[in-house]
């Protein structure tokens, strides 16, 4: 069993490093609702294909959901299945709810006699569990965040607020309101500034019924912005990663940031 | 049946005299909800408003939805699924609304006549706008009919469009 959590984590985070395949996402039974305390349901996985539940299932121990008045929010019913985690939320608010897995960790690899070493955790675990004279060291550290946002009634913006960590997304055009053949545009930011010349790549879910990704790529621009037409309704997924030096403390020379998103794209 | 043809009749001649005597903008929408061979039928909700080319809603005429409470709860639970009107004003009104809102009707033609005199037509501004119906049915489609007009009018005109699923025939009727 631990291994077995361990190898999740390993997996949801090495994601952005491995830049190839595996794909971490959050998808919400539905984006737009009414009512009083409506639910949603939210399935949490990491997969080669958009949206299907076909690798390990995402760990929710840092789960942080945000309520319209920037409280945090609780999810009921949460369980990790063998290929997906999933938990409901019921909006007891109206306005708009960020939902996020935000790890914030290190990672090292050493060598013990010609053998490679991974390991995972956060600061404190560090001390204890990685031997530091150990041959050929490395520790990074990871900032990674993986969204998704869902509304009740009228949206609003102060979940929305960016923590200044990491990579982060600040919708100019509302998450929860994407239409297919209209512009968003998003600016983003890390650490809380603005960062230009950073590439996303955007997929519309439903990758096993075609033939190809047809992703779209995108850089931010010299403000940090970047924009989409959404060419089809659909459910998107957008990621991004970088490496910088920006380490806190000094167990760690290289930082590891990643972000991803799932927004809804819905037909006029 | 017989009663519906003299109401209509009476209405008729209501009409004409008002005519003769006052200027009053009129603005009629016809409706028609298609009979639809499916296993499983549901009214379908149904919101009709006015925008202008924006996009921003200026009016809501009318909006038909389950108001009662069901086995799965209020009907307002389904008014997102009215996805353009839910975006442009459907959100932002506290249901019901006086005058605005009313339940879910059965196949046929529906025909609901609004004055300038009166909300919610009462000073709209003279300008560019686009009628439109959206139509959606519980384990059904959705579609979006627009008939674009001018406001005020100066002579009579009506402007048709079609439905291809969800709606039928939809009118519009403008009379100086």
């Amino acid at each position: 069993m631990v291994r077995f959590c361990l190898l999740t984590i390993v997996f949801a985070c090495l994601v952005p490093l491995t830049a190839s395949a595996h794909k971490v996402w959050l998808l919400p039974s539905q984006t737009t609702l009414s009512g009083n305390d409506p639910w949603v349901t939210v399935d949490a996985a990491v997969s080669n294909d958009l949206f299907y539940f076909n690798h390990v299932p995402l760990r929710l121990d840092n789960l942080q959901i945000i309520a319209p008045d920037g409280s945090p929010a609780e999810a009921q019913n949460q369980a990790t299945g063998k290929y997906r985690s999933v938990f409901d939320l019921q909006l007891q608010q109206s306005g708009t709810y960020r939902i996020a897995v935000v790890n914030n960790g290190l990672f090292a690899t050493w060598e013990v006699d010609g053998q490679r070493k991974r390991w995972r955790g956060n600061r404190e675990a560090f001390a204890s569990e990685v031997p530091q004279d150990a041959k050929d060291l490395k520790v990074t550290e990871s900032v990674g965040r993986i969204e998704t946002f869902v509304t009740n009634g009228v949206p609003n913006e102060t979940a929305l607020q960016p923590t200044g960590v990491g990579i982060e997304v600040v919708s100019l055009t509302h998450p929860n309101d994407q239409y297919a053949g209209e512009e968003s545009r998003f600016r983003v930011l890390v650490d809380g500034e603005p960062a230009a010349g950073l590439a996303f790549e955007i997929v519309r879910g439903g990758t096993r019924y075609r033939n190809a990704l047809d992703e779209t790529t995108v850089t931010t621009d010299e403000k940090g912005e970047f924009a989409v037409t959404w060419a089809e309704p659909g459910m998107y997924w957008l990621e991004t990663s970088k490496q910088d030096n920006k380490v806190q403390g000094t167990l760690a020379s290289t930082r590891r940031l990643s972000y991803a998103a799932t927004l809804e794209v819905l037909p006029q | 049946m017989v009663r519906c043809f003299f109401s209509a009749l009476a209405g008729l001649m209501l009409a004409y005299c008002s005519c003769a005597t006052t200027q009053a903008e009129q603005l009629s929408v016809s409706v028609e909800i298609p009979q639809l061979n499916v296993s499983e039928y549901h009214r379908p909700y149904v919101a009709i408003w006015i925008e202008e080319p924006s996009s921003k809603t200026v009016r809501d005429l009318s909006v038909w939805y389950q108001m009662r409470q069901g086995k799965e709860g209020h009907g307002t639970k389904w008014l997102p699924d009215l996805r353009q009107w839910w975006r442009r004003s459907g959100r932002y009104l506290e249901m019901p609304v006086d005058g605005v809102t009313s339940a879910t009707r059965p196949v046929g033609k529906h025909v609901l006549e609004f004055s300038h005199e009166q909300a919610p037509l009462k000073d709209l501004p003279a300008g560019s706008y686009t009628l439109v119906v959206e139509a959606v049915r519980e384990v059904g489609g959705r579609e979006l009919v627009k008939i674009p007009f001018q406001w005020p009018v100066d002579a009579p005109q009506t402007k048709d469009a079609k439905g291809d699923s969800e709606l039928g025939g939809v009118s519009l009727t403008l009379k100086p």
